[in-house]
């Protein structure tokens, strides 16, 4: 389905009780961006070829989880989780397809927490998201709760700092140009 | 927010080995720890990093010519392809018309290394099981393949044909004639595969039934590649995210749904078979034209977010690229098929016995550089 | 006492007039013994050659041609590589158990190889016993396993010292009664008489149907005696580590490693002389150049051990259970229908002869 149909299917799971963000106006905006809805999901299609969706890290594991079971929706492959620094925030960001209806969707969540990141796990949903957070606390240090076995993969379990991040000092290690 | 972690790491009574980081049956310098009672393996915890070369942040700080000479040190055994994926994610993002000239033989060079790969998969795979020659026999074709390369690319492992716009240097004189020589003989060669291994009394034991991977897990686990594909998951990129000239040549999808290693392993080998074909209806008619279009010194992609999926021999390997439009990505995150792979071994080893385990992980096709990056 | 040692008359009188009986007895039993030491050790050696180049041939490569003319001298230089090797010994290994066990192994092949008749006046030992000595000796071998793997004081050693004994006692079960199958048809066990009984066509065809079946199965079993591949699960799965000489280093690991080959020569050995007519000459064309039998001895031994490294690059490796499961769910009970398939045929005297 395109990405007008899912988006409004997801905005049906998240009414706007559950609103806490601000209200922008929106009448003059060009169509592919719209505002920030009272559910504290963001929709963008702008700068990516697939359909963004921001969403708070308090929605997050809901959402996900819907994503998955909902059967228009329908997203069981989950085929890239990243890391990103964003400068100020730390994110991560989510690459869902259908195996079934061939769409893709992007999810990011933010928080601007640097000295203790954490969001909820999607392990339970999808297997291979257990190796993959591995990975993002490994390079970025966001914790992921009730994640089955959080510890360092790539590197050694003494290492201090989280390497990926912009704000990563490493005199000896690393190259700069 | 409250931060929870549950761990269920090992208890200190159990009887736990090592295959160590140096070792014939891990293909690469891979550490499994196995929680095992008697023969049967009770856990599997893969420690990884021993070949971490931090490219993600590397690329952070190179422009992209550079940065497609990183992305063959990653999965060597498909190095073309993996040129090809950055190139491809580059290209798209400037929107540049890619010539047919360049396209048709991005295709061709990618499904001989595709051929290449996998025959070091099954001579490699023989090895793991106990039939020591099949190296030999798997390692003899593949030299024909990385002969034609050197002729044309320059290099047998790391080849760096490709670049952002199209090609390095136009295709040698030769290059045709012998491909078609190598897919002749090829086409002799690889029924004595069968004949030598996949028939086998002994080889069957040792594959049907053993490391079975169900196609929901697959796809959970995100499987791809001929793993996913033994499993019945349809996941071949070149089918549903087409790319290069892919889209107008004729190939079928293998797909296996018993799920087990013997049927990854016909996966593979009907793959070979497909890939010749696709070489052979390309090879005759390869488009006049440039090899390559001429883009600036310094590339610069504008600001957005780019994804290229490409077919590697292994799966599926996705690039990842956040640009804020200067000369480097702001961060470039290589999904890596491998990676995806190797988290299933737990899964399929769990309740087998060892010999299980080296006959599952063979048909794994796990480069480790690959998931370590 | 008197040894059936039927070498040379002219050195046992000389013996015999140079001191008294009993000591020149001795003195002959010493050279004859000294003279199969040196048989062993030279076709150790080039056995292990033999496997190289054979090997190669299948793998499309050439193998060792360059120390001595077409490699014949490389593994006497592996040899004293191996001599110059130090001698490492874990710390809290059992000294005497650890040094004694690869001499259980040498010594079980070496009794083996006494036995032979490579033609009609060349065998060190004839018992009449000649069969049952064998396997028995070839029972004694596994003690050597068995302690090597203890001794270590290696868990991994351990395990593989286990898996090894119970392969190789339960592969004795068949080849002792393969044996046994054409044991009926010479009526004794006396090697020199079933060679005798052979002058009338080779037994595997005087037996017809169950003496092929008997081969088959004795060839199979006797590749698994010997821990090779099929069957070498133990030794290749190096994931557990090298099995049961893992701590070896040396010329302890050398007598291991060459108590393997002559293994693999003594069951060819035997296969021939039970199975081939030992040094007799297919159709009697050389009967009256007696010592040609060493060579006819030696070439359908050499068949027999090429078969063998043939089986090894060829197939892959079974699983410890599966191998297990091979030997006593099909091997055994078609060993045992076959011994009554046999009885049958030589009560009925359907046995071929001519």
């Amino acid at each position: 389905m395109n990405n007008e149909e899912l988006q409004n299917i997801i905005n049906s799971w998240f009414p706007d009780s559950i609103s806490n963000a601000v209200i922008t106006e929106t009448s003059d905006e060009t169509e592919s961006v719209q505002p920030i809805s009272s559910n504290g999901l963001e929709f963008t299609e702008e700068d990516s070829q697939f359909l963004n969706v921001t969403v708070q890290p308090e929605h997050f594991h809901k959402l996900m989880s819907q994503l998955k079971s909902n059967s228009e929706t329908n997203f069981d492959y989950l085929f890239c989780l990243s890391g990103v620094d964003w400068g100020t925030e730390l994110g991560v960001v989510y690459h869902l397809e259908s195996t079934t209806h061939r769409h893709i969707i992007v999810v990011k969540v933010k928080t601007d927490d640097r000295e203790n990141p954490a969001f909820e796990s999607v392990c339970d949903i999808w297997a291979t998201a257990e190796f993959h957070e591995r990975e993002v606390y490994d390079f970025f240090g966001i914790i992921f709760n009730n994640h089955p076995n959080l510890k360092r993969l790539f590197l050694t379990d003494e290492w201090e700092g989280f390497p990926l991040r912009k704000d990563y000092v490493d005199e000896i290690n690393m190259v700069i140009k | 927010m409250e931060t929870t972690t549950v761990n269920t790491n090992f208890k200190s009574e159990e009887y736990f080995i090592n295959m160590g980081p140096q070792h014939p049956a891990t293909h690469g310098v891979l550490r499994l720890l196995l929680t095992i009672d008697g023969e049967i393996i009770k856990k599997v915890d893969p420690d990884l990093g021993y070949i971490h070369r931090s490219i993600e942040k590397m690329c952070e700080r190179d422009s992209y010519q550079q940065i497609v000479h990183l992305t063959d040190r990653m999965d060597y055994l498909s190095s073309h392809i993996n040129n090809e994926a950055v190139c491809l994610a580059v290209e798209n993002a400037l929107e540049l018309e890619i010539p047919d000239r360049v396209q048709v033989i991005r295709t061709i060079i990618g499904e001989l290394t595709r051929i290449a790969s996998h025959c070091l998969w099954w001579g490699v795979m023989g090895m793991d099981v106990g039939a020591l020659t099949t190296y030999f026999y798997g390692f003899r074709d593949r030299e024909m393949i990385n002969d034609i390369f050197e002729e044309t690319c320059g290099a047998r492992l790391t080849m760096n044909y490709n670049i952002p716009g199209g090609l390095m240097f136009d295709i040698h004189p030769n290059f045709v004639n012998r491909v078609k020589e190598f897919i002749a003989h090829f086409k002799t060669k690889l029924p004595e595969y069968d004949t030598l291994l996949t028939g086998n009394v002994i080889f069957q034991k040792r594959t049907r039934g053993v490391g079975i991977l169900s196609k929901e897990d697959a796809i959970s686990f995100g499987a791809s590649g001929p793993i996913g594909r033994g499993s019945g998951y349809s996941c071949d990129v070149r089918k549903h995210h087409p790319y290069s000239a892919y889209d107008k040549v004729k190939f079928k999808e293998v797909l296996k749904t018993d799920g087990d290693a013997f049927a990854r392993y016909q996966v593979r080998i009907q793959e070979m078979w497909e890939s010749l074909s696709i070489v052979e209806q390309l090879i005759d008619n390869i488009p006049e034209g440039d090899y390559k279009i001429t883009t600036r010194a310094v590339i610069k992609l504008p600001k957005g977010e780019f994804y290229q999926k490409v077919e590697t021999a292994r799966g599926e390997l996705g690039v990842y690229i956040i640009s804020t439009g200067t000369k480097n990505p702001y961060r470039l995150k290589f999904r890596s098929p491998g990676f995806s792979n190797l988290s299933l071994l737990n899964h399929i080893a769990v309740g087998g016995k060892i010999g299980d385990l080296v006959a599952s992980m063979a048909t794994l096709d796990l480069v480790i550089p690959d998931i370590d990056r | 006492m008197s040894i059936a040692i039927n070498i040379t008359g002219t050195i046992q009188d000389w013996l015999m007039n140079m001191m008294p009986e009993g000591v020149a007895n001795i003195v002959a039993m010493v050279i004859v013994a000294l003279i199969y030491l040196a048989i062993f050790a030279v076709a150790g050696l080039y056995l292990v050659l033999l496997e190289r180049r054979v090997a190669a041939w299948f793998q499309l490569r050439i193998g060792p041609n360059r120390v001595g003319f077409q490699g014949m001298l490389q593994t006497m230089a592996d040899a004293l590589k191996l001599v110059s090797k130090e001698l490492t010994g874990t710390v809290k290994a059992d000294k005497f158990l650890y040094n004694l066990a690869p001499y259980f192994v040498i010594i079980s092949s070496l009794m083996a190889l006494a036995v032979f008749p490579f033609t009609k006046e060349f065998q060190a030992f004839d018992i009449n016993i000649g069969v049952l000595f064998l396997i028995a000796i070839s029972s004694i071998g596994v003690i050597g396993i068995l302690l090597g793997g203890w001794s270590s004081n290696n868990k991994f050693a351990l395990i593989g010292a286990m898996r090894s004994g119970v392969q190789t006692i339960s592969y004795e079960l068949s080849i002792g009664l393969s044996l046994l199958t054409m044991v009926l048809i010479t009526g004794s066990l006396q090697l020199s008489e079933i060679v005798e009984v052979q002058k009338n066509g080779w037994l595997i065809i005087q037996g017809h149907i169950p003496a092929v079946i008997a081969f088959m199965i004795y060839m199979i079993a006797g590749t698994a005696e010997t821990n090779r591949a099929p069957f070498d699960m133990v030794e290749a799965e190096s994931e557990l580590g090298a099995g049961f000489h893992t701590e070896y280093s040396g010329m302890k690991f050398a007598y291991f490693f060459l108590a393997e080959f002559i293994n693999m020569f003594i069951i060819a050995a035997i296969a021939t002389t039970v199975f081939f007519g030992a040094w007799l000459s297919p159709f009697g064309i050389t009967e009256s150049i007696p010592w040609l039998g060493v060579f006819w001895f030696l070439a359908k031994a050499f068949i027999l051990v090429f078969l063998m490294m043939w089986f090894r690059w060829t197939f892959p490796r079974l699983r410890v259970d599966q191998l297990l499961t091979l030997e006593w769910k099909y091997l055994l009970p078609i060993n045992l229908v076959n011994i009554v398939i046999m009885a049958l045929i030589v009560w009925l005297n359907m046995t071929i002869q001519f």
